[in-house]
């Protein structure tokens, strides 16, 4: 078993940042976008720990504390983004964001 | 005494005001009365008056705009004195002639109060206040009440002169700014030794020359006044012709010759040809007209050439013998006074027979003389008067002007002499194609002077006699003005 | 004594004056008292004037004047004055004495007038304008009075005003006379300007003596000169006579009165008045400005006396005639006579006027005809017309011993013939002689002799009113002679301040025959060419382009009114169209001008700096409109954009790095 790697978790974190981008980008229910943004988060949370993980030894638990302080955020921020959602559908009736283009120019 | 200058000033423009509350029909009564009252003060003024005395008098001084060297100055010398007596005069009769509405009465008065201020002011913002306030009055008499064409009329009378004023004002800011005083006085004293320095004096000289020379008007500077003349209802013509071109006479007398001796001596001989050009020119134009009332304002132009020419001969001259400058200068303050009165008796007469016939072309009377014996002998009096016939008043101050002026400039004056001849030709030329002939179809149901009309006329003709045989009653008023002035200019 | 009347001499022209004054006020009916107050008012002037000339009998060279102060200007004082000497009082006694004839005929002839009163007013005025001229002691006040008296014959030539041709003679009388003045008036400057005081006697200081002449220099030669021209005006010298045959357009009398005795010889009187200002510096009696009045006074008695022999019109022979004699008195002051000239001037005024008063009871006669070829044998109907006219003709011819004009025309030949510089105008007054009583002849014969034509068929004698004042004028004509002879030279010697001395051994002398064969001759020639008195005059017949050329005055006024005429009315219409469309162009250019940068501003000001601003704004908001029609409004697109961008920023980043 080979021991792991930087690049290893790099390519997962770009894989799992991909993974959601590309279900932010191609999925209609808003909550699958939502979903996709927590992934993105999550392969950001990734490299930070892995370039903590990597770095020159002995050193703060700065990445670590980083990427607890970004979950944290995106918790807060995945409550209020359903509460969001909830008001669009009770606005709009639906949750496809493709209706949902009261900012067109 | 020196309130009777303010009340001079103040009565017509209350009078105006009041004006606005009279019945229409009263109008013309209240203004009368309003003259009345002004009139009075002038021989007031005039009884207080001290002839001896050729200082100002009556000054009354107060502070009004420190800042810029506008002090509230008024005061009376001789020339004053007799400007103020001819404006007294001048406005009753303009306003018997014709019946106009209550407005023109009203505006008539404020021209009034306007035109004692410019001949009492002797500080320049304060004379250039009352200078342009005559001026816009002038304009809505023309604009209002004025015979065909007088929207072009009024708006050419209106841009030429108010151009003209606007050239006065930034000279006399220049010489504010080089100098530091308005006062006309010290701007004389500093005039004697030079008022200004550099090529920038002559444009201030022409700036004050152009603003003055309209307002005479001096040849070529006059094609606004025979529109304007033409136009203006009868009594807005007379106050234009016996006060408002005295305003550029007195202006030139009292600004234009003071302040500038040295350069006036330098274009003194284009000035006197400029004269000569009035006298001549305007003459000949006048023969030329079939309107009485353009060819009365020919004739306007000719007459004040005299006075031109007589204020150019002596101070044009180095060093003119004290004898020659009294006798132009007493001249051209008697022409202006004759002519204030003769030009407006023209104009009064021409109304008539406007008023009658409906029309004043030579060509539209005939043989007046046999249906209205009476207004043709007091008009041809008039004529006469201003033709320059000795035993009435145009001969005097013509005679002076000439004596004066031959002996200072004898060719110009030799040129200007055949402006009597044409004068005379002018005028025969009228009496022929008016007074006499077979009675015209048209002109065969005139009154005669009605009783009012005579009222107004006799007085006026008596006057004309006065002055023509016994000079010395209006002479006495400025002759020690004149004494002074020609020291001053000579 | 003396003071006291000269203080008093103002009374002789304020009398008639008053009298014009008083008749003005009258109404048109007032007719008696009209003329009740005229005759009184000369009757009060004529015995003041015989006052007056009683003082200067007593001493030769009498002279005294008083002088007062007019008006002040500055600090000069303009004065005038009065001045009584023989030359003022023998005129103001020959004016008022004419005045008073004429206004007594007036009374007659106008009698059928309706402006009777009005015409009265003006004769007075006229009157007292003239007597002013004569007494005046200042050459302002003798021109003033000069122009009073140019107004007067205005209005009294154009007094029937209805009439245009009136209407015309009297404004060319008047403007042609002005121009005359118009040069005196130069003159009045210029002496005024050189010598201080146009005061003619002033104890010595005056213009006219010694200090005021030694002023003047050799200036005094164009002043004379200026005044000769107000001088040749008033008193119809050539080239400016033309206005005086029009002015017969007036009343007989005023044609008597005025352009026959009275204000016509002011010229004369004029120069003899300032006769020092002529004589200033002369050589043997002769000064340059002497030598023009001489030739233009040759020239013009010559030329009327040619006119006159062509003239149809009774009155206009007269007034050719009167040029003519006008001429002759110009001639005699300019070589010197001037007493020679006064007294041709005072015996002219007695026998021209009455010649025009007979020519008016000749016209009053025939209906108001005055054309001389319609006349004829006029002699039997009027009498004392005729009479009365043969003594004024006699007289005016020169027909020695009796009559007062032979006398004077002798002692004025003499004068000529005593000239230096050229005996031409002597030879000249000599055919003048000659011409003068040829058109006289022709005219009595004409009009008192043959055949009665057209206009004499139904003429009568004139009313007794009328027949006075010929008769006193004829006795007056004959007597004045008296005074005139060389063997009691009174007249003469009292006009030069000398005592009168009896000579009769001067009474018979060459230059009497002489002239009297020569009147002779031109009336023996009269006779024999108009003794068949025809329609068609003897001279038209024989050389008609000569006759042609006399009766339309030899285009005199033709040339004039082609010339100096046309030239002024050019001028007078080239100034009008000057100012209205060159002066004043130019003032509409300038303001064209203003115009035009006016609506350069303003275009500038549209098209260039506010369509910037509009460009701008507009382009903005294309390029807004633009860019939010790209904003969908998908969420998924906007991330996929900034996905794109990222992309973008990271391939950027590792190509910079």
């Amino acid at each position: 078993m080979m021991t792991p790697t930087l690049p290893t978790f790099l390519m997962i974190s770009a894989a799992l940042f991909c993974i959601g981008l590309l279900a932010a980008l191609s999925r209609r229910h808003a909550i699958f976008i939502l979903i996709g943004i927590e992934m993105m988060l999550a392969a950001a949370g990734l490299n930070f720990i892995a370039f903590w993980r990597f770095g020159p030894q002995p050193a703060p638990p700065i990445g670590v504390m980083v990427t607890i302080f970004a979950i944290a955020i995106a918790a807060a921020e995945a409550a209020v983004g359903l509460a969001l959602v909830i008001a669009v559908y009770r606005h709009y009736r639906t949750t496809d964001v493709d209706q949902v283009d009261q900012l067109k120019g | 005494m020196a309130h009777l200058i303010t009340g001079l000033i103040f009565i017509p423009l209350l009078g105006a005001l009041f004006l606005s509350v009279v019945p229409p029909r009263l109008a013309r009564p209240a203004a009368l009365g309003c003259s009345f009252i002004t009139g009075c003060l002038a021989l007031e003024m005039w009884h207080h008056f001290d002839a001896a005395n050729p200082a100002l008098q009556m000054i009354q001084q107060h502070v009004w705009i420190p800042a810029i060297g506008a002090q509230a100055l008024a005061g009376i010398d001789g020339l004053s004195l007799l400007l103020v007596l001819l404006t007294s005069l001048i406005f009753p009769f303009a306003f018997c002639a014709g019946r106009m509405s209550r407005g023109f009465y009203s505006i008539m008065l404020v021209t009034q109060a306007a035109l004692y201020g410019t001949f009492t002011a002797q500080n320049f913002v304060l004379w250039f206040l009352f200078y342009e306030m005559s001026l816009l009055p002038a304009f809505l008499l023309i604009r209002i009440w004025g015979g065909e064409k007088r929207d072009r009329a009024a708006t050419k009378f209106f841009l030429y002169t108010f151009l003209g004023s606007v050239a006065l004002l930034l000279s006399f800011l220049y010489i504010y700014f080089v100098r530091g005083t308005f006062d006309f006085a010290e701007l004389a004293v500093l005039g004697k030794t030079g008022l200004l320095t550099g090529n920038l004096r002559w444009l201030a000289f022409a700036g004050i020359f152009l603003g003055l020379a309209v307002k005479v008007p001096i040849f070529p500077f006059h094609t606004w006044l025979p529109d304007a003349y033409e136009t203006a209802p009868t009594g807005a013509s007379m106050v234009l012709t016996g006060l408002l071109s005295k305003m550029g006479v007195y202006g030139f007398i009292r600004l234009l010759l003071p302040l500038f001796p040295n350069e006036i001596r330098i274009v003194g001989p284009w000035l006197l040809g400029l004269a000569v050009c009035s006298i001549v020119f305007a003459s000949l134009a006048a023969w030329a007209q079939s309107d009485l009332k353009r060819m009365v304002a020919y004739l306007s132009i000719n007459h004040l050439g005299y006075c031109m020419l007589g204020l150019f001969a002596v101070t044009a001259s180095t060093a003119a013998p004290a004898v020659e400058a009294q006798a132009a200068l007493s001249g051209v303050f008697l022409q202006i006074f004759n002519h204030g009165l003769t030009a407006a008796a023209l104009f009064y007469f021409v109304g008539l027979l406007e008023e009658r016939r409906g029309a004043r072309g030579l060509g539209d009377f005939g043989g007046l003389m046999q249906r209205t014996p009476l207004l043709c002998g007091w008009m041809s009096v008039a004529m006469f008067s201003s033709l320059g016939l000795p035993g009435l008043n145009g001969f005097i101050g013509e005679f002076l002007i000439f004596k004066g002026s031959f002996a200072l400039a004898a060719g110009y004056t030799a040129a200007a002499v055949l402006g009597l001849l044409i004068t005379a030709i002018v005028f025969l030329r009228a009496m022929q194609a008016l007074f006499s002939g077979p009675l015209a179809d048209t002109c065969g149901n005139f009154p005669d002077l009605r009783l009012g009309e005579k009222w107004v006329v006799v007085p006026v003709t008596l006057l004309m006699f006065a002055v023509g045989l016994y000079p010395q009653f209006v002479l006495h008023i400025f002759n020690s003005t004149v004494t002074q002035m020609a020291r001053l200019l000579g | 004594m003396s003071t006291s009347i000269v203080a008093h001499l103002w009374l002789i022209p304020a009398v008639p004056l008053a009298a014009s004054f008083v008749i003005l006020s009258l109404t048109n009916v007032q007719r008696a008292a009209a003329a009740g107050f005229a005759i009184a008012g000369q009757v009060i002037a004529l015995l003041l004037s015989l006052g007056a000339f009683w003082p200067t009998l007593q001493t030769p060279g009498y002279r005294v004047f008083q002088n007062f102060t007019w008006f002040a200007f500055g600090e000069q004082a303009l004065r005038i004055g009065f001045v009584l000497d023989p030359l003022a009082a023998v005129m103001l006694v020959m004016i008022t004495l004419v005045s008073l004839c004429i206004f007594v005929f007036s009374v007659g002839y106008m009698a059928a007038d309706r402006n009777f009163t009005r015409f009265f007013a003006y004769l007075s005025f006229f009157s007292a304008a003239m007597l002013g001229v004569v007494i005046a002691n200042s050459l302002l006040l003798l021109f003033v009075c000069w122009e009073l008296v140019g107004l007067a014959s205005y209005l009294l030539i154009g007094f029937w005003i209805h009439k245009p041709s009136a209407a015309a003679a009297a404004k060319k009388a008047f403007i042609t006379t002005r121009i005359g003045d118009i040069g005196f008036f130069l003159g009045i400057l210029w002496l005024y300007g050189r010598s201080g005081t146009l005061l003619f006697y002033d104890g010595g200081t005056g213009a006219l003596e010694s200090v005021g002449l030694l002023s003047l220099g050799t200036s005094a030669t164009f002043i004379a000169l200026l005044i000769f021209c107000g001088a040749a005006g008033k008193s119809g010298q050539f080239p400016l006579h033309v206005w005086l045959p029009d002015a017969m357009e007036g009343p007989t009398p005023v044609s008597a009165l005025i352009h026959a005795a009275t204000m016509v010889a002011a010229g004369v009187f004029l120069v003899a008045r300032v006769y020092p200002l002529f004589s200033l510096g002369a050589i043997n009696g002769v000064t340059p400005s002497l030598t023009v009045v001489v030739w233009i006074g040759v020239i013009t008695a010559l030329i009327s006396a040619l006119i006159a022999l062509a003239q149809p019109d009774i009155k206009r022979i007269l007034a050719y005639s009167t040029v003519s004699q006008l001429g002759l008195m110009m001639v005699s002051l300019g070589v010197g006579g001037v007493a020679a000239g006064i007294m041709h001037l005072l015996a002219h005024g007695f026998f021209k006027a009455l010649l025009f008063l007979g020519s008016g009871s000749v016209i009053h006669g025939c209906h108001e005809e005055q054309d001389i070829r319609r006349m004829g044998g006029l002699r039997g109907l009027m009498p004392v017309t005729f009479f009365t006219y043969a003594i004024g003709m006699l007289a005016l011819s020169g027909v020695p011993l009796f009559f007062a004009g032979a006398w004077t025309k002798e002692e004025i030949l003499h004068a000529t013939s005593q000239w230096s510089p050229s005996r031409v105008p002597h030879y000249l007054m000599l055919a003048g002689v000659v011409l003068t009583a040829l058109y006289m002849t022709r005219q009595m014969i004409y009009v008192f002799f043959g055949d009665r034509r057209a206009a004499a068929a139904h003429a009568h004698e004139s009313p007794p009113v009328m027949m006075l004042p010929l008769i006193v004028l004829a006795v007056c004509a004959v007597g004045f002679s008296v005074v005139l002879t060389p063997a009691w030279p009174w007249l003469h010697d009292y006009l030069s301040g000398e005592r009168a001395t009896y000579n009769f051994s001067l009474l018979i002398q060459p230059m009497l025959y002489f002239a009297l064969a020569l009147v002779a001759a031109g009336i023996g020639l009269g006779i024999l060419l108009y003794r068949r008195a025809s329609e068609i005059d003897p001279i038209e017949r024989t050389l008609p382009a000569l006759f042609r050329f006399l009766e339309n005055r030899m285009w005199l006024d033709e040339l004039y009114d082609r010339t100096i005429l046309g030239w002024a009315r050019f001028a007078a219409r080239l100034s009008d169209f000057l100012d209205r469309y060159f002066w004043d162009g130019l003032v509409r250019l300038c303001g064209g001008l203003g115009r035009l940068f006016g609506g350069l501003t303003k275009s500038l000001d549209e098209r260039g700096i506010n369509a910037g601003v509009d460009d701008a704004t507009g382009v903005t908001r294309a390029l807004g409109r633009f860019v939010s029609a790209r904003h969908s409004g998908q969420v998924q697109i906007y991330l996929s954009v900034i996905a794109v961008g990222m992309l973008a920023l990271l391939f950027l980043y590792a190509w910079l790095t």
